[in-house]
C-alpha cells in the first residue's frame, strides 16, 4: 500500500479477450492533490485509461487503486458508486444534460451519490446556493445566465458549468478527458487556471488528459502515455 | 425516485413528440375504454329490452325463437295461443297482470303489434322505465294507432294522420287492409328498444281488419265495412304471445312450468332475462371482435411511443456517457428509458380516460335520447382496471426495448463516446 491517491501497478487492458493489447503499464503513482497532465495522441490509449480509473472499464491484469480502494475488485456496481461518491468527470464536448437548467446540471451528482450531497451541504445552505458558489468562481455569474437554457450557452461556458458539476460535493478525483480543445487558445488557459483554483479549493486531485503538448508547462508533473506504454512492452520483451 | 424526477424534466425538454406520443396513447386508451363502456352498457340495455315482464309465453319454439318475434318483432312465429288458453293463463294463481301480443301485420315494414291498453301500464325497459306518450294519447277507439318513436320520425307521421295496414310483415305487401284506415292518436317517446319501430293497435282492430280475411285474402263480395266491423264480436280467436307478469317472482318457476306443461296446447314459457342474454351470446361476437380492435389499436399507440424513444435514443448516447460519468448505474439507465415509457403511458391513461369522460358527457343527452344507452361516468369499473393494468404493462413492456438498448448501448461504450 502505498499513499499514492491513484495507483496502477502491472495493468493490462484489452477490449476483447483476444484483441489486441490497449493498455500495458507496469506502474502509475498520482499523489494526493497532485495536477497530472496526460498526454499523448490520438489512440494511445487516453480514454481508456480514464475508463480504467473511473471504474467503467475493468483490466483484465493488474491493479486500479484509487484512494486505497481497490477498484479491479470491485464489482460493476460498487465501481459505479465510488465513481459517484469520489470523482469528477468533464468530458472534451456536450457535458451538459440538454433538458436540466445550468444549476440542475451542476447539482446532478447530489442525485446519484448521498456523500457528495453531504458533502456539498456543508459548504452550502443548499445544493442550488453550493452551484451558485461555483459557478461564481468559474466566472459564470452575469446576471439572467443562470436562467437560459444550457444550449444557448457557449462552449467556454459550458465547460465552466461542467467544471462546477465535476466539482460538486469535492470529490477527491477530477479527471479531465480533453476539457480545453474545443476552446481558442487564451481562453485554455484561463479555464485551466479557473479549475486549478477550485481543486485546491477542493482539495481535488486533476487527472488532465490533452494531446496539446504546450498546456503541459502549467501542470505539476507530465506523463506521455506513450512512453509510458512503451516502458511496459520494453519490460515484457525482456522478461 | 430521482431517476423518475430525470425521465420527467427529460419529456418536458421534447414536449412535442412527448405530446403527440401521449396523445395517440390517449386516443387508444379513450377509445379502449369507451368500446368496453358501450359494449357493458349495451349488453345491460339489450337485456333490459323488456323488464318488469316475469314470463313471456308463446307457442312451443325456441326460448330464442320466441325472444326474436315476440319482442323483437323479428321473423315468424310458429304457431299461436287460442285465446282460451290466454284467458286460462291469465286467470292463474299468483298472476298479477297479462298482456296480449298479437303480431303478422306491418306498416311499411314496420311491425304492427295489436295488444291492449295494459301494454302501455306493463311494458318496461332499461331500469324499469315505463313506455311515455310524447304526443296525443293511447288508443281508445277501434281505427287508432299509437305510433313507436322511430316510426314516426322515417315516416314523418303527425297525429290525426291515416295509415294503411298491410298484410303481412314484408316491406312491399299486395295486400293491403286499404278498406280500414287508421288514425294516428299517439306517438311515443323514443326508448332506444323495439317499441320504436312498432305500430301499436288495439287486438280487436287486428280482429276487425282481417274480417272476411279467414282464407287469407280478402272473399270478394263479402268485404266488410268499417261501420260494419264495429258491430261484431272482435273477441280475438287466437293471439301470438303474451306477456306474464306475477304477484312474487318466487312464483316464476312454478307457472313456468305449469305453463311448459300445458294439456290443451304445446306451450313455451321463458324468463326474459335468460332469454335475452341467451341471445346476446349468439350476438355479442361481434362486440368482443370490436374490444379486440381497439385493443390492437391501444397496441398501434404504444408501438408509437417505441419508435419515438428508439429513435431519441441515438440523439441520447452523449446524455447517456454523462449520467454514466455521474456513476448513474446501467440499471439507473435502464429505469431512466423505461421510466419515461411509464410516464408517457399512465399520463397517456389519464388524458384518454379524461378525454372519454368529457365525450361521455358531452355525447350523453344525445346517445340516451338515440339509443336508449345511459353511458355512465366516473372511475373507471372494476372491469376497467385490468384493461388498464393490461395498458399499463403492455406500455413497460415496450420501454423495456429502448431500455434495454440504452443500456446495452451503456454497458459497452462506457465514457469513451465519441460524436
Amino acid at each position: 500500500m502505498t499513499n499514492a491517491l491513484v495507483s496502477l501497478h502491472e495493468l493490462r487492458f484489452r477490449w476483447h479477450a483476444r484483441g489486441p493489447e490497449i493498455l500495458a503499464i507496469d506502474a502509475l503513482e498520482v499523489a494526493a492533490g497532485e495536477r497530472l497532465f496526460v498526454e499523448g495522441p490520438s489512440g494511445s490509449g487516453k480514454s481508456t485509461l480514464l475508463g480504467l480509473l473511473a471504474g467503467v472499464n475493468q483490466p483484465q491484469q493488474g491493479r486500479v487503486e484509487v484512494l486505497g480502494q481497490r477498484l479491479d475488485q470491485l464489482g460493476s456496481a460498487a465501481r459505479d458508486r465510488f465513481r459517484a461518491d469520489h470523482i469528477g468527470y468533464i468530458f472534451q464536448l456536450f457535458n451538459l444534460i440538454p433538458y436540466l437548467g445550468i444549476v440542475d446540471n451542476v447539482t446532478l451528482p447530489a442525485r446519484f451519490s448521498q456523500r457528495r450531497r453531504a458533502r456539498a451541504l456543508a459548504r452550502s445552505p443548499s445544493l442550488a446556493a453550493e452551484a451558485k458558489r461555483l459557478l461564481r468562481h468559474l466566472d459564470l455569474d452575469q446576471p439572467g445566465l443562470l436562467r437560459q437554457p444550457v444550449s444557448e450557452l457557449s462552449i467556454g461556458q459550458q465547460q465552466r458549468v461542467a467544471a462546477a458539476r465535476a466539482l460538486l460535493g469535492s470529490p477527491e478525483l477530477l479527471i479531465a478527458d480533453e476539457p480545453t480543445s474545443s476552446l481558442d487558445t487564451d481562453r485554455r488557459r484561463a479555464f485551466i487556471e479557473l479549475l486549478f483554483a477550485e481543486c485546491t479549493e477542493m482539495g481535488s486531485t486533476l487527472i488532465f488528459v490533452s494531446h496539446d503538448a504546450s498546456l503541459e508547462g502549467l501542470f505539476d508533473r507530465t506523463l506521455r502515455l506513450p512512453e509510458l506504454q512503451r516502458a511496459a512492452d520494453s519490460h515484457m520483451t525482456a522478461s | 425516485m430521482a431517476i423518475l424526477r430525470l425521465a420527467l424534466q427529460s419529456l418536458i425538454n421534447r414536449r412535442f413528440t412527448a405530446l403527440l406520443t401521449l396523445l395517440s396513447i390517449a386516443l387508444s386508451v379513450a377509445l379502449l375504454l369507451g368500446v368496453e363502456r358501450i359494449r357493458t352498457e349495451a349488453r345491460a340495455s339489450f337485456a333490459n329490452t323488456l323488464s318488469g315482464t316475469d314470463l313471456i309465453v308463446g307457442a312451443r319454439s325456441g326460448p330464442v325463437q320466441l325472444m326474436l318475434y315476440a319482442v323483437f318483432r323479428i321473423g315468424n312465429p310458429t304457431n299461436n295461443i287460442s285465446w282460451q288458453s290466454y284467458q286460462e293463463i291469465a286467470a292463474m294463481p299468483r298472476v298479477a297482470w297479462t298482456v296480449p301480443l298479437s303480431l303478422g301485420d306491418s306498416h311499411r315494414g314496420f311491425p304492427v303489434l295489436g295488444t291492449s291498453t295494459a301494454y302501455f301500464d306493463r311494458y318496461r325497459y332499461g331500469r324499469d322505465k315505463p313506455l311515455v306518450l310524447a304526443k296525443g294519447e293511447r288508443f281508445a277507439d277501434l281505427y287508432d294507432a299509437v305510433l313507436g318513436a322511430e316510426v314516426a320520425a322515417a315516416l314523418d307521421y303527425r297525429l290525426g294522420d291515416q295509415i294503411v295496414i298491410a298484410h303481412g310483415a314484408g316491406d312491399v305487401s299486395f295486400a293491403r287492409h286499404d278498406d280500414k284506415p287508421f288514425r294516428v292518436v299517439g306517438i311515443l317517446e323514443r326508448t332506444g328498444t323495439p317499441v320504436d319501430r312498432t305500430v301499436h293497435v288495439s287486438l280487436e282492430a287486428i280482429e276487425a281488419i282481417h274480417l272476411g280475411w279467414e282464407s287469407g285474402t280478402p272473399r270478394r263480395g263479402l268485404e266488410i265495412d268499417v261501420e260494419q266491423a264495429r258491430r261484431r264480436d272482435l273477441t280475438p280467436q287466437a293471439i301470438t304471445a303474451l306477456l306474464v307478469g306475477l304477484e312474487s317472482r318466487i312464483a316464476t318457476f312454478g307457472l313456468q312450468r305449469r305453463i311448459n306443461e300445458y294439456p290443451q296446447e304445446p306451450l313455451l314459457a321463458v324468463l326474459p332475462g335468460v332469454a335475452l342474454s341467451e341471445l346476446w351470446s349468439v350476438i355479442g361476437l361481434a362486440e368482443n371482435a370490436l374490444l379486440v380492435v381497439s385493443a390492437f389499436v391501444v397496441l398501434v399507440g404504444l408501438i408509437g411511443m417505441l419508435t419515438a424513444l428508439l429513435i431519441g435514443l441515438e440523439g441520447r448516447r452523449r446524455e447517456l456517457a454523462i449520467l454514466r460519468s455521474l456513476g448513474a448505474r446501467p440499471a439507473q439507465v435502464l429505469e431512466l428509458i423505461i421510466g419515461e415509457a411509464a410516464l408517457l403511458t399512465l399520463l397517456g391513461m389519464l388524458a384518454g380516460l379524461g378525454l372519454l369522460l368529457a365525450l361521455f358527457a358531452l355525447g350523453q343527452p344525445l346517445i340516451e335520447a338515440q339509443l336508449g344507452l345511459h353511458l355512465s361516468l366516473g372511475l373507471p369499473k372494476p372491469r376497467e382496471w385490468p384493461l388498464l393494468a393490461a395498458v399499463l404493462a403492455t406500455g413497460l413492456l415496450v420501454g423495456l426495448i429502448p431500455g434495454w438498448r440504452a443500456y446495452r448501448m451503456s454497458l459497452s461504450t462506457g465514457l469513451s463516446l465519441r460524436l
